[in-house]
């Protein structure tokens, strides 16, 4: 592994390594936070164009328990413009030394440029590039679902047979797209469960199941359902909007407590946050016993420690427990 | 002036023929002919072809001198093989006067490497608003008939009737920018499976469709003439098809890269593939190659658009649409057409020559027959050359072709405007104080 740009560049073998080191990572921690030397010396530089604390802090924690120097090199730029050349902060970057580069941007492809434009020679890893993908979200999504869903001794386990539906703006999701990716890579079968107007033209395509109704999914058996964030803002967007109220989405793909209450007895919430909380999902759902969101996040720093020990250590694993 | 005599030239790929040019015109055909006084040029198994002439195409001046001027992206157009340009009229300022257009004119003459034809606009400042002074542009020395919000759709359908019908009176066109702006807000590239994974945002084959079918039927609602700029999808040959079944004046234009290439090359977010409209799907680069075999479209015109490398070397949503494609053209329509059967010779020289040139209404002087007496305005091509694209080595002051790396058949070796060589060997003729 020399770039992580997509989940869907992931072999089923990579997926699982990664999920496993993860793992084992994770371990090492245990109670009291542990820093590990694996990465003394190497430089980690968190890019990103777009705001976004709490993808970029769980980045850092990662880097830092691993021991690299962190450099956050917040190139915020209004939106898509010139002026802001990823170029020059690419050659910048460079000559800084930067073994790793984390970028988050608002245009898709920016990590691929990136990577592939010869401006730097450091692994590039994508925390989220437009509607494009969010691989480490997809990691720590099938991290999570693997520790609640499969067997006592998950590692080297894939999502074989699992069934999960995803919920929501699947359009503008870079979420979605990562974790239909990955889940299929991992033999998970995914359903995703949207208003039409928020499926791309195209979804067809997919190696996944479409549904326009929630209720229908659910009374199959799902053993995970992912709620997606719907952006407020894509109820006043051109034409009048993707959906005709608020109301009227929660009503139809909310998930709120009749529809937690559908869910088999095994089966966990998942949600990427930040939630709308009374949107997409109810408090009920959010704070329930099913909800695995708040560990989501813990899982997210294990994820992101094995993918820059992956990429930076090169694998060896005699540097981990 | 000196003579030439074209050796064993085959006019439109028939039987070879040696071409005596003095004058400016074409003084004798036939095989044997003396080369006395004459500056022979080898053509042997070379295909001559009247000049060719480009519909559609930026030169970027003035404005944009930083990515053309009328001087290099007119070299590059005789190099390309064409003895005409019409300029798009989406330069700063706009050309929607007669000002403007004068300008461009005689900037294209003081070049003298192809005759430059302006495009008025059809809306002052490409607004969309109210009508330009067609008429001044029409009555001005660069005798403007090709009108043109190019860049913009003429979106507004009362603005597209009276633009339609008000050039009637000059024998106009006006030629349409099909693209449905509501349907196209931020559109990245083709909208299907390769957008939906990507995660750029679409542009639909409708918002083209859309605006073509109402155009046509606007054309024919008050008897004029139409002309639909790079149709790119196979919705689009569908209904200039229908549309000429029916007896209405509509012709359309294909450029190379929809003949030629498609959205899976968006894939690397490589920018030099952004273009508007853009590269769509296989199925519609069918249809547009068998829509200009059976002359649904009528003809092919390079969009050419340069852009400097710091408008391409970036993010995919940031980047500017558009490729460069005169230099390329004449061998992506001869791989494309000629190699596949789809097109012979004649067939190149009508959809890249002939037509052009009536819809321009310049046929007068371009798109001539290769007969004695004509004017000299021609295209020697040799069909069996192969050569590697490479930008820098190209006229045209931008390096965005979509055809970096590619082998690509045929290379223009002499073109002639009206006797002169304009390209000798493959090679530019700098002219002295030329004025054509
Ligand atoms: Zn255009």
């Amino acid at each position: 592994m020399e770039h992580l740009l997509s989940a869907g560049d992931l072999s089923r073998t990579d997926a699982v390594r990664i999920l496993d080191t993860a793992a084992e990572l994770a371990a090492t921690q245990g109670r009291e936070i542990k820093k590990l030397p694996t990465l003394r010396g190497r430089t980690v530089v968190n890019l990103f164009f777009e705001d976004s604390t709490r993808t970029r802090i769980s980045f850092e924690t990662a880097a830092k328990r691993l021991s690299a120097d962190v450099i956050n090199f917040a190139a915020k730029g209004s939106s898509v413009s010139k002026g802001e050349s990823l170029k020059d902060t690419a050659l910048t970057l460079q000559a800084m030394g930067a073994d790793a580069v984390v970028i988050r941007h608002h245009a898709s492809g920016a990590p691929h440029l990136l990577a592939s434009s010869g401006w730097l020679q450091a692994a590039v890893v994508n925390a989220g590039d437009g509607t494009h993908q969010h691989p480490t979200q997809a990691l720590l999504d099938a991290y999570t679902l693997r520790r609640h869903l499969v067997g006592p001794q998950p590692l080297g386990q894939d999502l074989a047979g699992l069934r999960v539906a995803i919920v929501g703006d699947v359009l503008h999701s870079r979420v979605a797209r990562s974790n239909v990716d990955l889940l299929h890579t991992l033999g998970a079968r995914v359903t995703l469960v949207a208003p039409p107007t928020l499926l791309p033209v195209g979804v067809e395509t997919w190696p996944c199941e479409v549904s326009y109704h929630l209720d229908e999914v659910l009374a199959q058996g799902l053993d995970a359902v992912m709620m997606l964030r719907v952006q407020r803002e894509r109820m006043s967007s051109a034409g009048g909007g993707f959906f005709p109220s608020p109301l009227e989405y929660s009503r139809r793909y909310g998930l709120d407590a009749r529809r937690l209450a559908a869910l088999p007895s095994h089966a966990v919430v998942l949600h990427p946050g930040p939630m709308n909380r009374g949107l997409e999902i109810s408090a009920t759902a959010a704070d329930s016993s099913r909800s695995v969101i708040v560990e989501q996040v813990a899982n997210g720093v294990a994820v992101r420690m094995a993918v820059l020990y992956l990429l930076l250590a090169g694998g060896r694993r005699e540097d981990v427990s | 002036m000196t003579e030439y005599l074209l050796r064993g030239a085959r006019p439109l790929g028939g039987e070879p023929v040696d071409v005596r040019i003095s004058g400016g015109v074409i003084v004798a055909l036939g095989t044997g002919l003396s080369d006395d006084g004459a500056h022979v040029v080898d053509a042997q198994d070379h295909v001559l072809l009247p000049g060719l002439v480009d519909l559609h195409t930026h030169l970027r001046e003035p404005g944009r001198e930083d990515a053309e001027t009328v001087a290099s992206g007119t070299r590059a157009a005789a190099l390309g093989g064409f003895t005409a340009v019409h300029a798009m009229a989406n330069t700063n300022p706009v050309a929607d006067t007669a000002g403007v257009v004068e300008q461009v004119f005689h900037l294209g003459r003081r070049a003298g490497w192809v005759d430059v034809f302006p495009v008025g606009a059809v809306s002052i400042g490409l607004e969309g608003e109210r009508l330009a002074e067609l008429g001044a542009m029409a009555d001005s020395e660069a005798r403007v008939r090709v009108f043109s919000d190019d860049g913009k759709c003429v979106w507004d359908p009362v603005l597209m009737r009276r633009a339609l019908e008000y050039v009637k009176a000059f024998d106009g066109v006006i030629a349409q920018h099909a693209q449905e702006p509501r349907l196209t807000e931020h559109a990245q590239m083709h909208e299907g499976v390769v957008s939906a994974q990507i995660g750029l945002a679409g542009w639909p084959a409708v918002a083209e469709e859309a605006i073509i079918a109402r155009d046509v039927l606007l054309a024919e609602h008050v008897g004029s003439r139409l002309h639909v700029c790079h149709l790119s999808t196979a919705g689009s040959v569908e209904i200039v098809r229908w549309a000429k079944g029916r007896g209405i004046d509509v012709t359309a234009e294909v450029t190379p890269h929809h003949l030629l290439l498609t959205d899976e090359l968006a894939r690397g977010y490589d920018a030099r593939f952004k273009v508007n409209p853009p590269l769509r799907t296989q199925a519609d680069v069918e249809a547009v190659r068998a829509g200009l075999a059976d002359g649904t479209i009528d003809i092919v015109a390079t969009d050419h658009a340069p852009h400097p490398v710091e408008d391409k070397d970036c993010e995919w949503a940031a980047a500017a649409f558009g490729m460069t494609g005169r230099e390329t053209a004449l061998s992506v329509v001869q791989h494309a057409m000629v190699e596949t059967g789809l097109l012979d010779w004649e067939g190149v020289a009508r959809v890249l020559s002939t037509a052009p040139a009536r819809i321009g209404r310049v046929e007068d002087r371009h798109g001539r027959p290769i007969a004695v007496g004509e004017p000299a305005t021609l295209t020697l091509v040799d069909p069996a050359a192969r050569r590697t694209v490479d930008p820098r080595t190209q006229a045209t002051a931008s390096p965005n072709t979509p055809y970096f790396d590619r082998e690509l058949p045929g290379r223009v070796v002499a073109t002639f405007l009206r006797g002169r060589p304009t390209v000798l060997d493959g090679a530019p003729v700098e002219q002295e104080g030329a004025s054509a």
